[in-house]
């Protein structure tokens, strides 16, 4: 099954908080093997969460 | 090594903004903060010294706000406005067949952005413009770690609800990001 972006999108984020199911898992490595947009998305998403626990650890006054 | 009681009062004012980021409201978040402070000093030698006060303190923060979280659930369960559990709006940013309107762009070394304290000055900016639900779903989920199932359970949502609000935070957090510190284009900062 092809994904569009909108979908892959969609699978990415809920991939962050459960485990996909092989079906989804598979059809969003294959959207993300020919998708460079919905690459960077995804390192951005990552990138949100290392930003997030990095910025629960410092001090604001620093 | 037993934490240093006068060192708990330099995390108050850190512990205080991420209660109000979920809180958002200040007697409320005074409220957590001043019994989180309160528990550490009663629980001082149970403090390992593994991690950081600040990790420990931060945990004591989670129970609290939880705690406060399934309070207010009782008396009023919350309240989730159309607009924030629907991904209608979403919609804008993609074209009818599924494709970006305005594809991510690359971004330039955030690594070092991590490093940066004005970064996160702007990543708070994001996060305080964010709907009150998609903020507060989003910290407990990635500024405290907790999992989605817990955070449902605390909040009586629905898993679905839930996982619309951090879809939610994460489009617009990097839509905010990506204008407001990594540059519409690659323009110098």
């Amino acid at each position: 099954m092809n994904l569009t972006c909108k979908e892959a999108s969609r699978l990415m984020s809920s991939g962050l908080d459960k485990e996909l199911s092989p079906a989804e898992r598979t059809s969003l490595r294959l959207h993300l093997a020919i998708c460079e947009a919905c690459k960077r998305l995804e390192e951005q998403f990552r990138f949100l969460r290392r930003a997030s626990s990095a910025y629960s650890g410092r001090d604001p006054d620093r | 090594m037993p934490i240093d009681i006068s060192e708990l009062e330099t995390h108050r004012r850190a512990l205080f903004k991420f209660a109000m980021l979920q809180l958002r409201d200040e007697t409320h978040a005074e409220d957590v903060v001043q019994e989180t402070l309160v528990a550490a000093i009663q629980g001082a030698e149970r403090f390992a010294g593994g991690s950081s006060a600040r990790t420990w303190l931060v945990g004591i923060l989670k129970h609290k706000i939880s705690d406060h979280f399934r309070k207010a659930s009782r008396e009023q369960p919350m309240s989730l406005s159309g607009d924030e559990s629907s991904l209608e709006d979403f919609d804008v940013l993609f074209k009818d067949d599924g494709h970006f309107v305005d594809e991510p762009r690359v971004w330039s070394d955030p690594e070092d952005a991590l490093t940066q304290s004005k970064f996160f000055e702007v990543l708070e900016r994001c996060l305080e413009m964010l709907p009150k639900n998609t903020a507060r779903v989003f910290t407990m989920r990635e500024v405290m770690g907790i999992d989605t199932d817990e955070i449902c359970k605390e909040l009586s949502i629905t898993a679905t609800n839930c996982w619309v609000l951090l879809y939610r935070a994460r489009m617009n957090l990097r839509s905010c990001l990506q204008q407001r510190w990594f540059g519409p284009a690659a323009t110098p900062r």
